[in-house]
């Protein structure tokens, strides 16, 4: 009864879509104001039909009904709560759900939260949205359905695959689709603001804190994925360049370019159709990653379906939304303008750079990720193309990049005099270089490439000072704390997004630089040394857990010859199918981690026997994921700034009328 | 200068950039990919020698031995046609299993053993990689193949 609810929930909720998607959309062309204000009741009764559905769904794997074909197949009665739960968006149809149901989700929430929005911009905005979740949900219905019976039902589930059974999966990808499909909110106002004819600061300032927030979510989303895949794989690596990797990555390549594009869209009135094309990019690229690890195309953990039916769908639905959107684009874009111009040093300009180097660094993901998929289909030879290709790309893009990251703040709008700027500049340029060239030989080993990180990390951090500094000085406030407290919740935003790319960076650069792995055979009772540490191996012993069971291996590490802990890596053998799962064990410090996984017993008694053991020193691992922590942090901060929340009245007053100083600058 | 020439020579250089980058990115692209070949196409001496290619098939069974006092792993990858032997020193995945698919990337040494710096089998337990599957029905197809020019030579 339960799914069957479920499932008439979807079909309802696909009427309301097509309704929401057509309506709104007629009223706002006609000006028929009772037509476009359906798009606020459209959008609640969306998100309950579809929320209805998911909690149908989630009860059949919470109740084990093996009646249900996806349950069935992805769950098991000795599954642990949780991950019954988990197992919800753990298959194909279900994760496509949860995606429907965030896009439902943040349609609602622009329904509630853009209460000041012009009507026809609201109804515009609601009506794409709804006409996005009629893809979703005619996909779902036609080739992908949750709630498919068996018959006879299954007694047992054939279990969720080993790899996802762990708390990354109850947190990864709601956030990543919080990420991805918010993207779908920029897209939406980019469409509304083509079909409407106009684009000016004020839609930028409606649209950045969806776009910002968005971009917020998919920041955390990809780090607890990275984190979940260290943890997890046992091979003690952070990226691997995997194409689900980077199905994530090129839209948060191309999200942040649009998040800066917009703050000058807002602050300026400049780079409008380029916003407009780069909000339009990020979500075509957010349903390229759907249909890149939903379809099955690659070969990954992540692809669990294989059904073309689906892939000729999801290939038609691409071509629909990027290619309208797209053509959509040439024919407005003369409507929506270019805006005001600039000089080749400018905060604009610094910006703009910065824009393209990301966008490139995305097209070389995208080369990357799809052409080897492209010579597959056309029967042309199987090719990979793995890390060193992505390495040799991103250095030499991204470092200017980053560069950049520091100018670009502390550059005036419109024309920025280069003798100003340099003496803004020349301490943080002084204080990073010197320190970035010595502080290799204190760490242990000086490489151009860890002097280049460091001098990239400690560049971000000595401009967000100066940055800091200059405003403290500009201020005409008494007392250090007024001055500081004049600046917007945007500009500290801004500048601890900057400084979370620093810590990332300082993470990279010194893991790279430092780190040390051996597989190494070790007897029980033998002893390796890495890292100034020992690691002596103790052996294993079999340990149960609630659905597997588990060799627990016991390694005592020592410091200068003081115990200082001991390591339980663990392997496990699942017991619905058989798979076996490496856990590794990790010391984390703040300074970096000592990692130790189990590989496989090389003796025919493999509680007596020899193993083969991963032992790791990672320094500074944990700054990477702290790094993108901080700067999704910096992400919603920006978003608490008031002036999001006004109520707008000067409606077409844009912003460059405003003086160009750079305190009006974020 | 005027601010006509001025503004031109930014673009021009805004393009010269642009153009360097994506050389850089090709070049690059070039440089570091990774072929695959299956067991059928070494064995007609189609792989190259010193350059890293992928080669893919299914363990097989029994082949698997390993030295008594290192990490050094000795087994064979079939595409149920032809076969070749790998060398690999480090620890195995999790799902490497005789009989399973698998995907090792490395150089064909002049001895016509493959050795193998990375091990593949990231995937799940019913799952072949497609690469693997491929090299499987290559060699199946292979075979029809050969078999139907056979038949349809002689009824000519």
């Amino acid at each position: 009864m339960i799914p069957e609810l479920g499932h008439f929930a979807l079909i309802l909720a696909l009427l309301v879509a097509v309704a929401q998607g057509t309506l709104p959309l007629a009223g706002a062309a006609f000006d028929h104001p009772r037509l476009m204000a359906l798009a606020r009741p459209a959008a609640r009764a969306q998100f309950l039909l579809v929320a209805l559905a998911f909690i149908c769904l989630a009860a059949s794997f919470v109740g084990n009904d093996f009646s249900v074909q996806n349950v069935a197949a992805n769950s098991n009665s000795e599954l642990p709560l949780r991950y019954r739960i988990a197992a919800t968006w753990g298959s194909h149809e279900g994760s496509l759900l949860l995606w429907t149901l965030m896009l439902a989700g943040w349609t609602l929430a622009v329904s509630i939260f853009s209460r000041n929005l012009p009507q026809a911009l609201l109804a515009r905005v609601v009506s794409v949205m709804g006409l996005v979740s009629v893809g979703f949900l005619l996909f779902l219905l036609f080739t992908s359905n949750p709630f498919e019976r068996l018959l006879p039902p299954a007694a047992e589930g054939r279990d969720l695959n080993p790899l996802l059974q762990d708390p990354g999966m109850v947190v990864h990808p709601p956030l990543l689709y919080m990420g991805y499909v918010g993207f779908s909110v920029a897209f939406s106002f980019a469409i509304a603001a083509l079909l409407g004819g106009r684009l000016d600061a004020t839609w930028a300032r409606w649209s950045r804190p969806w776009t910002t927030v968005a971009w917020a979510f998919l920041t955390i989303g990809i780090a607890l994925g990275s984190g979940w895949a260290y943890y997890t794989l046992g091979w003690g690596g952070w990226w691997f360049w995997d194409p689900v990797e980077n199905a994530s990555f090129m839209p948060w390549l191309v999200g942040t370019a649009l998040i800066h594009s917009l703050a000058v869209t807002e602050k300026r009135g400049a780079f409008r159709s380029w916003t407009v094309l780069l909000a339009i990019l990020a979500f075509s690229l957010s349903l390229l990653g759907t249909f890149l690890v939903r379809s099955g195309v690659l070969t990954s953990v992540h692809a669990f379906a294989t059904d073309p039916a689906r892939g000729v769908f999801i290939l038609a639905f691409l071509a629909l939304v990027i290619g309208g959107s797209l053509a959509l684009f040439a024919w407005r874009a003369g409507a929506v303008g270019l805006g005001g111009g600039f000089d080749v040093v400018s905060r604009e300009a610094a910006l703009l750079a910065n824009n393209i180097l990301l966008v490139v660094a995305m097209a070389s993901v995208l080369l990357g990720t799809l052409y080897p998929l492209f010579l597959d289909a056309m029967n042309l030879g199987k090719i990979s193309v793995g890390p060193p290709y992505f390495d040799a790309v991103f250095y030499p893009l991204l470092a200017p990049a980053i560069f950049l990251m520091g100018v670009g703040p502390l550059a005036r709008w419109t024309r920025a005099p280069l003798p100003e700027l340099a003496q803004r500049l020349k301490w943080a340029l002084a204080v990073a270089v010197v320190t970035a060239l010595l502080l290799p030989f204190v760490l242990g080993r000086w490489t151009p490439l860890i002097a280049l990180g460091l001098f990239l990390a400690l560049w971000i951090v000595a401009t967000t000072v100066a940055n800091l500094r200059q405003r403290i000085l500009s201020s005409h406030r008494r007392g250090l704390l007024a001055k500081l407290a004049a600046n917007s919740p945007s500009y500290y935003g801004m500048l601890l997004a900057h400084l979370g790319v620093a810590v990332f960076i300082v993470g990279v650069a010194l893991v790279k630089g430092y780190e040390s792995e051996q597989d190494v055979r070790l007897e029980i009772g033998q002893s390796i040394a890495a890292g100034g540490y020992e690691f002596k191996f103790l052996g294993v012993t079999p340990g149960p857990g609630p659905n597997y069971r588990a060799l627990i291996g016991t390694v005592e590490v020592r410091k200068d010859g003081r115990l200082i802990e001991t390591l339980k890596p663990e392997k496990r053998i699942y017991n619905a199918s058989g798979q076996t799962m490496t856990i590794a064990a990790i010391a984390t410090e703040i300074f970096g981690d000592r990692y130790v996984s189990l590989g496989e017993p090389l003796t025919s008694d493999d509680v007596r026997g020899a193993w083969g053991l991963r032992i790791y020193i990672k320094p500074f691992v944990d700054w990477i994921w702290m790094g993108a922590f901080i700067m999704a942090l910096g992400g919603f901060l920006a978003v608490s700034d008031r002036r999001y929340r006004l109520a707008v009245k000067r409606r077409s007053s844009l912003a460059v009328d405003a003086p160009p100083t750079p305190a009006a600058a974020e | 200068m005027k601010p006509r020439v001025k503004r031109l020579g930014w673009i021009l250089g805004g393009l010269a950039a642009l153009g360097i980058a994506a050389a850089m990115v090709l070049n690059a692209f070039r440089s570091n990919l990774v072929f695959f070949y299956t067991p059928t196409q070494i064995a007609a001496k189609e792989a190259p020698q010193g350059r890293a290619f992928r080669v893919g098939g299914l363990v097989e069974s029994g082949s698997l031995s390993r030295d008594p006092n290192t990490l050094t792993v000795h087994f064979r990858v079939t595409d149920t046609a032809q076969t070749i032997p790998v060398t690999y020193t480090g620890l195995l995945p999790d799902l490497f299993k005789e009989g399973k698919g698998v995907v090792a990337q490395g150089t064909l040494g002049s001895d016509g053993v493959f050795h193998a710096n990375e091990v593949l089998a990231k995937h799940d337990e019913n799952y072949m990689p497609p690469a693997a599957a491929d090299a499987v029905k290559k060699a199946h197809d292979g075979m029809t193949m050969k078999s139907l020019v056979t038949t349809q030579g002689s009824a000519r």
